[in-house]
């Protein structure tokens, strides 16, 4: 076997490791002073990432025995990953400033868990998926607890350690049995036995359920998802907005590859798993956002909430569903990073507001600001033109097309209450009295970021066939 | 006709919107500015609306000056547009309709003035579209986009209960907008195509057309609104601002029966024929039971809402009777109810303008201290009763002549409605206009202004106008009426509802 080649192929993966190694050793002597110079560079280094990503064929490569596995499914899905990380890291810098977080290792451990995700999504075997699941989660731990002179901080990370281990032990455990009735833990092979034996092993079965369960975790998705407000809300506002975006994507992504991909006919088995989860997040997630009044955790049940849909159309499984399951998860990805761009900008005396009723009044001051901020909002509510109703658009015609309808009736239904919640925030922005005003936005990142996403979000309805066709091609690889 | 009128009609607005960015200077200077660029943009689509009109033939049902391009190419949905002798109605009303409106808000609204033309404009644009689209996509993109504006509109200018009054109105008619969406999906899935002409022709199976039609009611009897979906719309009413409730009366109930008349009734016969029975009883519930509450109201504005829910009672029987005069006479009262609606709640707008208060008890003796407007709020109640001479009874006895073979209950029943109508209609104006001045209110009371006048004058003519002459406007949709009633005939002998029973 020739291994250089393979190496080639893994270009910028391996790019990505060595420029992180080299700026962790030059943040570790520089100190302080290597801020923000090494979140520079870092975002450097991913866009060079992204570009070799981009650029990469497109034709299905197996690497290193099968352990990875490139195509454009993987290509689609690590472009999303790589170009939210690059926004995280443009607006981060800002808010560390301001809370006292300028230590280097923050823009490096980003990039680690960046790392761990892009492999995620080209994992072909269970011990490449779980490695990659742990490079990344360890990285994502230390991020929530980053600021390590708040309580609050401190408690997010440990609880987020503490039931992430657990996850991760279902979900190795959930390895062991599939290994143990399959014999291997390649996803062909295991895709070859279970053709034959019609998925009939108990062991199987019983692994099947531990690694849904442990990846139920990884998205958060009901009932797995307690830990996701408490640590939303303690973690550095950045970080929280890096939660909500990459690590989602990659590990539905995975889920998606790792179900149809590993376990393709034992479709009438997990399917099951996957809808209880879409349902008991959609209802769940909607329903405990109303009552919130901190606007992370607010985000945190939203999350879980599109968690929900986008399981939803994973559950049916067809080529079409996957398609539209990426379209969806793009989409979400502008509409959270937009979300939390206008999160980050809203200031009170250089402080940061979390509490709904912070921003009232909000329109009379700063109209374009409150103008975008409810674009955003009505985008994830699903409103038309936004672009969140096409997102929902295409997957319930893939859930419709599966004649799953009372699954799309708990969704819609459950978009109702979505509005409400969204609403409520535009309603304290517009119809309540000021109370405060908020600072002049002066930071330039998150102005241009916010004013791209909240022009992305309310033109997509003009055009939106780029995507449209991406995805197509990235879901046909999976499928081949 | 090579340019893309309908496009223009629609966009026309939102380029007045742009331009209201635009405007800089002075709180003051902005505020008139941004007011003349409002009414000129609405007047300028108002004068294209009524070009179309007078270019409109009449004599041919198919939809006209048709537009198409492609949307979403992967899912073969198409930006197509056009207009045919029902809509274009509606299009005129609805330019009309905006004008008045920017006019009448040219001295109430001092706060926010600019964000107050942005929405009116955006949301004149969302409803013409609403009124053009041939796609059904397409028209729930600006079905369900409208709300937005009318969201922002009655929560920053309404009155005290806005904030309430504006969720429950956002979240009622999305509630039903979802479902109407599921049932878009539905029929492009069963006839894979998302054209509204395709999906007309389309037949579908008995069982697919009760579900779907279902789902499109539960959108539209909210939106007309039918009884018991209306709860949402007197608390709307009443905390709008005047020239909310005008289009919200005026315009958006009218996508309802307009939704019923496009999808419910060409595209799914044997379900309308199935369900018939029951919408003529939540009809004529509807009438009765609106009216005697209508009866009871102290708020003036809350009176004319519940009015309007009886008034959409008979919409809905004249529509589902499926004869030629019932289906004529709903379109024609909706046109009617428009202008009456409007006018009412515009001249309940000028009392509260000058007096901060509608409630009926506080008014009294109007006549002498405003005759002419005394005058013009007679033509408006007497159309909204319904007297020969005024648009009002055209419609109303064109239901039910219409309804009357179908049957004869339901136009008893719906024909006592008429009675309450007048009860309260004309109880009202006593208590208002006649009476003794006997509020201290009286006194800061004034006569219409110029400015009141211009607005009301149109108004007057046109409701007289159309009552004494409505042949033009039954002759523009007399063919599309043929042609949809054709489509509306139930292809299998449907046993309804009740026979069912």
């Amino acid at each position: 076997m020739d291994i250089s080649a393979d190496i080639l192929q893994l270009l910028p993966e391996i790019l990505l490791t060595g420029g992180l190694l080299i700026l962790l050793v030059f943040g570790a002597f520089r100190g302080e002073a290597a801020e923000p110079g090494v979140n520079r560079l870092v975002i450097a280094l991913l866009a060079v990432v992204a570009i070799l990503v981009i650029t990469r064929d497109s034709e299905k490569v197996k690497l290193f025995s099968d352990l990875l596995v490139l195509d454009s499914y993987g290509r689609f899905t690590q472009t999303l990953i790589i170009f939210s990380v690059i926004v995280t890291l443009l607006m981060s810098i800002a808010y560390r400033k301001a809370s006292h977080l300028m230590q280097s290792e923050y823009p490096i451990l980003i990039g680690f868990a960046t790392l761990g995700m892009l492999l995620m999504v080209s994992a072909n075997d269970l011990m490449s998926l779980y490695l990659a699941i742990e490079l990344q989660s360890l990285s994502l731990y230390t991020l929530a607890a980053f600021d390590r002179n708040s309580e609050r901080s401190s408690e997010a990370g440990l609880k987020f350690f503490v039931l992430g281990a657990l996850s991760s032990g279902l979900l190795l455990y959930g390895c062991s049995f599939i290994y143990g009735a399959v014999g291997s833990t390649s996803f062909e092979v295991i895709a070859a036995a279970i053709a034959i034996s019609d998925a009939g092993l108990s062991p199987f079965l019983f692994g099947l359920v531990l690694v849904c369960c442990g990846l139920a975790f990884k998205v958060s998705a009901v009932p797995f998802h307690m830990w996701t407000p408490d640590v939303y809300e303690g973690s550095p506002t950045t970080t929280t907005m890096f939660f909500s975006v990459a690590p989602k994507i990659a590990a539905l992504s995975l889920l998606m590859r790792l179900l149809l991909e590993a376990f393709p006919d034992a479709i009438n088995q997990w399917q099951q798993i996957i809808w209880f989860l879409a349902i008991a997040s959609m209802i769940v997630g909607s329903l405990l956002a109303v009552r919130q009044n901190n606007i992370k955790r607010l985000m945190a049940y939203s999350t879980i909430a599109h968690v929900g849909y986008v399981l939803m159309g994973i559950g049916v499984g067809s080529e079409f569903a996957i398609t539209n399951v990426l379209i969806y998860l793009s989409v979400y990805l502008v509409l959270v990073v937009g979300t939390f761009g206008c999160i980050l900008a809203a200031k009170v005396n250089n402080l940061h507001l979390e509490k709904i009723s912070d921003f009232s009044g909000i329109g009379r001051s700063q109209p374009i600001f409150s103008l975008a901020f409810a674009i955003m909002l009505l985008g994830l509510a699903g409103i038309p033109p936004m672009a969140g109703f096409f997102a929902k658009f295409y997957l319930f015609i893939a859930i419709l097309r599966a004649e799953m309808y009372w699954l799309v009736l708990i969704a819609v239904l459950s978009t109702v209450v979505g509005a409400y919640y969204y609403l409520r925030i535009i309603k304290v922005m517009y119809f309540d009295e000021p109370k405060q005003e908020l600072d002049q936005l002066t930071n330039p990142e998150l102005n241009i970021i916010i004013g791209a996403s909240s022009m992305v979000t309310l033109f997509f309805f003009v055009n939106h066939s780029i995507i449209v066709n991406r995805a197509t091609r990235a879901a046909g690889s999976l499928f081949n | 006709m090579d340019w893309p009128v309908l496009s223009i009609l629609i966009f026309q607005p939102l380029i007045g919107a742009l331009f209201v960015c635009l405007v800089r200077g002075d709180k003051e200077l902005v505020a008139t500015n941004v007011k003349a660029v409002g009414l000129w943009s609405t007047g300028i689509t108002f004068l294209l609306a009524c070009f179309l009109w007078t270019q409109f033939d009449a004599t041919v049902s198919d939809f006209q000056f048709l537009e198409e391009k492609a949307w979403i190419p992967s899912l073969g949905i198409s930006y197509s547009l056009g207009t045919d002798g029902i809509s274009i109605i509606y299009i005129v009303l609805t330019s009309f309709l905006s004008f008045i409106c920017i006019l009448s808000s040219w001295e109430v609204i001092t706060d926010r003035v600019r964000e107050y033309m942005i929405g009116f404009l955006l949301l004149e644009t969302m409803i013409l579209g609403a009124f053009c689209a041939l796609d059904t996509v397409l028209f729930y993109m600006f079905f369900e986009g409208l709300l937005i504006p009318m969201f922002i509109i009655i929560g920053i200018w309404g009155g005290p209960g806005r904030v309430r009054a504006t969720l429950k109105f956002f979240l009622y008619t999305l509630a039903g907008s979802v479902l109407f969406l599921v049932a878009i999906l539905l029929l492009y899935l069963e006839a894979e195509s998302s054209s509204i002409p395709t999906l007309m022709r389309s037949e579908f199976p008995f069982n697919f057309q009760i579900w779907v039609w279902l789902l499109v009611f539960a959108s539209f009897a909210v939106k007309i609104p039918m009884w018991p979906f209306h709860t949402w719309l007197p608390e709307a009413h009443v905390e709008a601002p005047t020239a909310g409730s005008v289009i919200l009366a005026g315009v958006l109930l009218k996508l309802g029966g307009y939704g019923f008349i496009r999808f419910s009734l060409p595209m799914f016969p044997d379900a309308t024929a199935y369900f018939t029975p029951f919408v003529f009883i939540l009809s004529v519930i509807a009438i009765i039971y609106t009216s005697l509450v209508a009866l009871v109201q102290e708020d003036m504005k809350k009176l004319i809402a519940y009015s309007s829910v009886a008034h959409m009672g008979f919409v809905t029987i004249g529509l589902f009777s499926l004869t030629i005069q019932g289906v004529e006479g709903a379109l024609f009262i909706m046109l009617s109810h428009g202008l009456v609606s409007a006018a009412l709640f515009l001249s309940v707008g000028v009392l509260y303008d000058r007096t901060h208060s509608r409630l009926i008890k506080e008014f009294g003796g109007l006549v002498d201290k405003m005759p002419v407007y005394a005058f013009a709020f007679m033509v408006f109640s007497l159309a909204a009763i319904g007297l020969p001479g005024t648009s009002g009874f055209v419609g109303e006895m064109l239901v039910l002549v219409g309804v009357f073979p179908i049957s004869v209950w339901t136009a008893v029943f719906a024909g006592s409605g008429v009675i309450l109508g007048a009860a309260y209609m004309l109880w009202l104006y006593k208590r208002v206009i006649f009476g003794d001045n006997n509020t201290e209110n009286t006194s800061i009371l004034s006569d219409l202004g110029v400015r009141e006048r211009c607005m009301f004058l149109p108004l007057v003519v046109a409701i007289l106008l159309i009552g004494v002459y409505p042949k033009p406007v039954l002759n523009t949709m007399h063919l599309s009426v043929e042609k949809l009633l054709l489509l509306s005939q139930p292809t299998v002998q449907t046993k309804s509802f009740s026979q069912v029973k």
